[in-house]
């Protein structure tokens, strides 16, 4: 039986008022990590307002985890300063951060049962077992896992080992939660339903969530800001929609969804845009600053559509039938731009000749 | 970080204020110094030694004391400053015992300058006792707790204070020693050229000479040792291997009896083959008996000398050679053979391209590890040796000797020394550069391919007989304490046991009057006390090396690996050089005996640490650190659980070690604390071969129940384990 047919819901459960609602401000300033020779993370400045969700995003080995790692305090910063809710928490051990970490593989303590399993942050602290007792329920009711307590992590599934991690790391009331790839060890559906609870939890809890994956689609869906990393350093931040509809380069847009880069030329300034040559069509594009000569150009594939009479002239390479919408590749003298059309009905045939237009914010110009 | 500060500062506090500073000659636990702290210097604390007595030496200890105890105070409220206090004091403290106890000694100053500065000293002490090293410790962990409050170590005191104590003891008990007997080579008396003296004592004919080549006379020891230690290795790695194969590739049915020979050298002192040979081909043996009665042809006294100690040796660490290379072929990914033998190559090309050459790597490994055992094996040349001299042997003669001459001695242990170390060196070099062990986390589903059928037959010949042979000596070796007079008298007869074990009632109750008892009870005894403590620091050392990472690490794993390969008469000689004056004068102590099992054995416990360490997923360690909890509770309530049955094999392991070694130990016994081993080998020196072979067995048959116990006992643990183990998928987390 799958995981997502058996679990019971999170959200409804959930109950903001049983835990209360604090938040930091995490700030990092000038945080870097080196090994030896090696540099992990690459000095950089980076604020996380109070209450926010913010995903590190980015391929594996840009340094992401390695972040994530220094602001739980599993790594110590070859240099800079690290600031939990005001406080310098750069030389502080995990456990005085007042953060909680979700761990990738869950981390669950495999010789204690789930209840133990949840308490044993409270009992590190210095409660009583009669004092942590009554929280661990609370918090393993609310991630509807009342009366499995006295299993062993081995005794339940993958997603009910997820919620034992989420629960332990919640009944310590963090100002701040963090996540490491939370999602990647669950099956696709069940990950697509934790993420929306994860997000419904952190808005209801108002807590500051730093959350890691690698999954761009993850990110869009939970964040209200996004930090792409790239090489040990910030290939960008904003909020989803800015990252989406507005990259500033080509491996921003390229890893923010689908994106054709193609070449062109800016020939003229004329105020906020650039008139740009594509092949042998024109173009009037916001400039953003970029200088006259050769150009870098992103087109999303959902912005392409077919039938403009001077578009980009090109011949229908490839057609794949994708159910929803159709997918089609178009060579044109600029490259090839891979498109999808919305029209199931009147699919595209390979062989058509085609003039390329281009709607709405959906093209753009980036730096390499 | 503020409680270990306060636990410090306690240990401070006792050295200093609570238990004599020095050592007391009735034990410390006999507390007749209590009575005596007021009129006695030597039987009171440091402070009162200072106040009272006139010592003013103790008084810089006594303010660093006071720096770092008000760091301890202060660190709750301003940790930087508090660090810097507790930093301070500690470091100050360190220095000022180190420099009272290296200056002043039994006889006042150590040094001639010192008298000339300060003036004559009236008084004198000893060694340092419970208070000197309680207040040592203490201001070690003043010194490592402020290198964490100032954010070192991850900020963790804990972690600071076992980095710290590790360190201390490879420098106090490895490199310090080991450094005196190196030093004593280059030592020079009046009126020589030190370069001249050092050389001639490294270079001297009895150790480099090739007479051997040109005459009949015996070539010199480091050249018997190097020929030794080379044939040794070369036969015990080949019959490794072919039982490595045997077990693992073939489908010979009594494969876990031959498991079973691994245990063998574990429960085995390192002299017992050697008497199992001489009961076979000694002169009284059976062999030569045979020989005579039926042929009339002497076979004379072969067995003695270096074709003697070589088949012992081979007997001894064939074993060896075999656990490691079982490991070497298991760990040959089988889905390479299969993908070998997919692209046409039949068994013969798979086993000659493919498996073998994986293998080498491994194979090499174990030669050099059988080299080394070779060359640090003392029992089997001691006992078969007769003229024909290795270094470790050697070393004990020059120490023992009438002449005591720790110059020779000194020159030899280093020669030693360098061959092991070499052979570390290319160890490394061997492991480091081509390990082709192809074991992953992700299971291979594949099978291994069966031997070639020439290789089979090869394996088959060489392992069967040989078998038969470890068998027909282990018998002979063990049944040999049943008869009366082996060669001469074979009337069976239980006197031996009696004289060694006998037990009589008197009026006040037992009466251990077997003369085995005593060292029996003192070895199993201070075994008992070493074991633990081998446990302990070596899981703890293993958790270090594996889970924490802070500045200086591997500096600490290579330090710890170097102590390793230095051969146990090297550690024997130094210690009873090193610890024979104050400030540490532990020789003739108990203390010695439980500190050299602990240091001796301490590979075992960090082993056996390190491989379960490795099960068990590092994530679990550091959800344990973000859920609040200390290090040290993540020691006791995550980690140590998880580790049980490390510590149940480290514990018994090291208990059967302490009670079979003997190279280190023979320099160190006493009449007071005499060991089994020491005791057995001085019984077959003198020709008293029952009494050492009965007493040789009981002490088998123990261990061997003893590892049959841990074998029973760990087993069931761990099929627990695995029943409760975490199903979670990907255990290493991804680094990003």
């Amino acid at each position: 039986m799958s995981d997502a047919a058996t679990l019971p819901p999170l959200a409804p459960l959930l109950d903001g008022g049983a835990f209360r609602a604090r938040a930091s401000e995490v700030r990092l300033e000038g945080v870097g990590k080196r090994y030896g020779a090696v540099t992990a993370v690459k000095p950089l400045d980076l604020v996380i307002e109070a209450g926010t969700l913010v995903t590190l995003l980015g391929p594996s080995g840009c340094g992401k985890t390695t972040l994530l790692r220094m602001i739980a305090g599993l790594e110590q910063p070859s240099e800079g300063r690290l600031m939990i809710g005001g406080r310098d928490a750069t030389t502080l051990a995990p456990g005085e951060r007042d953060v909680s970490l979700v761990f990738q593989s869950y981390a669950l303590f495999p010789h204690m049962s789930v209840s133990e399993n949840v308490r044993y942050g409270l009992q590190s602290s210095g409660l009583s077992k009669r004092e942590a007792l009554p929280k661990a329920e609370a918090a393993l009711a609310q991630v509807g896992l009342s009366g499995f307590g006295e299993r062993l992590p081995s005794e339940l599934s993958g997603g009910q080992q997820q919620r034992v991690a989420l629960a332990r790391a919640l009944v310590l009331e963090p100002s701040v939660l963090l996540f490491d790839e939370p999602l990647s060890n669950l099956d696709a559906r069940l990950r697509r339903r934790m993420r929306e609870e994860i997000r419904e939890l952190q808005q209801r809890l108002g807590v500051t969530v730093i959350y890691v994956t690698h999954d761009q689609s993850e990110a869009l869906a939970v964040s209200d800001r996004i930090v792409v990393m790239r090489n040990a350093e910030i290939a960008q931040a904003g909020t989803p929609e800015d990252l989406y509809r507005r990259p500033e380069t080509v491996f921003a847009a390229t890893f923010m969804g689908e994106a054709n880069h193609l070449k062109g030329e800016i020939v003229g300034h004329e105020g906020e845009f650039a008139t740009v040559k594509l092949a042998d069509v024109m173009l009037r594009l916001p400039h953003r600053g970029l200088p006259l000569g050769p150009v870098d150009i992103v087109i999303r594939p959902e912005s392409v559509r077919t039938g403009a009479p001077d578009g980009l002239r090109g011949t229908v390479r490839r057609v794949t039938y994708m159910g929803a919408n159709v997918e089609y590749t178009v060579g044109t003298a600029a490259g090839d731009v891979f498109a999808l059309g919305f029209d199931p009905d009147r699919p595209p045939r390979v062989g058509d000749d085609v003039a390329l237009s281009f709607v709405g914010g959906g093209i753009m110009l980036v730096r390499p | 970080m503020r409680r270990f500060a306060f636990f410090a500062l306690a240990l401070v506090f006792v050295g200093l204020v609570l238990v004599p500073w020095h050592m007391q000659a009735a034990g410390v636990l006999s507390f007749g110094w209590v009575a005596r702290a007021s009129t006695r210097a030597d039987a009171a604390p440091a402070l009162l030694q200072a106040m009272w007595f006139g010592r003013w030496w103790f008084w810089p200890v006594c303010a660093a004391a006071m720096l770092g105890g008000a760091g301890a105070l202060l660190i709750g409220r301003d940790r930087r400053l508090g660090g810097a206090l507790l930093l301070a004091g500690g470091l100050a403290g360190l220095a000022a015992t180190a420099l009272q106890g290296g200056m002043i000694g039994p006889r006042g100053w150590f040094h001639a300058w010192p008298a000339e500065l300060f003036g004559a000293l009236k008084t004198r002490q000893f060694g340092i006792g419970l208070g000197g090293a309680a207040a040592t410790l203490g201001f070690m962990a003043f010194a490592t707790t402020g290198l964490a409050a100032r954010g070192r170590f991850r900020g963790d005191a804990f972690v600071a204070f076992a980095v710290g104590l590790v360190a201390a003891l490879i420098a106090l008990f490895t490199v310090w020693p080991v450094g005196i007997v190196l030093a004593k080579v280059f030592t020079v008396e009046a009126g020589q050229n030190a370069f001249a003296a050092s050389a001639g004592r490294i270079f001297e004919p009895k150790i480099w000479g090739l007479d051997c080549l040109s005459s009949g006379r015996s070539c010199g020891v480091a050249w018997n040792t190097l020929a030794l230690a080379i044939s040794t290795a070369t036969a015990a790695t080949g019959l490794g291997l072919c039982f490595a194969l045997l077990v693992t590739r073939t489908s010979f049915p009594a494969k876990r009896l031959m498991r079973l020979l691994t245990v063998l050298p574990i429960v085995t002192p390192p002299f017992v083959i050697g008497l199992g040979l001489i009961l076979i081909f000694g002169r009284s043996g059976i062999v030569n008996q045979a020989a005579f009665s039926l042929f009339g042809v002497e076979l004379g006294r072969w067995i003695y000398g270096f074709n003697g100690v070589w088949l012992a040796q081979v007997f001894s660490f064939t074993p060896t050679a075999f656990l490691v290379l079982i490991g070497v072929v298991e760990g040959i990914s089988p889905t390479l053979e299969e993908a070998s033998s997919t692209l046409r190559a039949n068994r013969a090309r798979t086993f000659s391209k493919v498996s073998f050459p994986l293998m080498r790597p491994g194979i090499a490994n174990a030669f050099l590890v059988v080299f080394v055992e070779s060359i640090a094996d003392f029992g089997n040349p001691i006992v078969l040796g007769g003229s024909f001299g290795v270094l470790s042997t050697d070393i004990y003669f020059a120490v023992v000797g009438a002449q005591a001459d720790f110059s020779r001695a000194g020159a030899l242990a280093l020669l030693l020394l360098l061959f092991a170390l070499g052979a570390f060196w290319l160890q490394r070099r061997v492991l480091g550069r081509a390990s082709y062990v192809s074991m992953s986390g992700k299971g291979d589903a594949g099978l291994p391919q069966p031997l070639p059928d020439r290789v089979r037959r090869v394996v088959y010949a060489i392992a069967l007989p040989w078998t038969a042979l470890t068998v027909l000596v282990y018998t002979l070796a063990l049944s040999g304490g049943f008869v009366k007079t082996w060669g001469r008298d074979w009337t069976p007869t239980l006197s031996h046991y009696g004289r060694a074990f006998g037990v009589e009632w008197g009026p006040s109750g037992v009466i251990w009057s077997g003369t085995a008892w005593h060292s029996f009870f003192t070895t199993v005894q201070l075994a008992a006390i070493g074991a633990p403590a081998t446990a302990a620091l070596g899981i703890l050392t293993a958790w270090l090396l594996t889970r924490q990472r802070f500045a200086g690490r591997s500096a600490l794993e290579f330090a710890l690996l170097l102590s390793f390969a230095v051969p146990g008469t090297v550690i024997g000689v130094s210690y009873i050089l090193a610890f024979n004056v104050p400030p540490l004068e532990l020789t003739g102590t108990a203390v010695i005996l439980v500190l050299c099992f602990t240091f001796r054995n301490l590979p075992v416990g960090v082993r056996a640490g390190m491989a379960a360490m490795s099960q068990i997923d590092g994530s679990l360690d550091e959800a344990s650190s973000v859920l609040r909890a200390s290090a040290l509770r993540t020691m006791t309530r995550v980690v140590l659980p998880l580790l049980r049955p490390a510590i149940v094999t480290a514990l018994i392991y090291s208990f059967v070690r302490a009670i079979t070694t003997v190279s280190a130990v023979i320099f160190l016994t006493s009449a007071e604390h005499e060991m089994a081993t020491v005791f057995i080998i001085n019984r077959v020196i003198n020709g008293d071969y029952g009494l050492a072979i009965a007493y040789a067995s009981v002490l088998i048959v123990m261990m061997a129940l003893a590892m049959g116990l841990i074998r029973l006992l760990v087993g069931e643990r761990r099929i627990g384990r695995r029943a409760s183990a975490p199903a979670a998928p990907a255990p290493i987390p991804q680094r990003a």
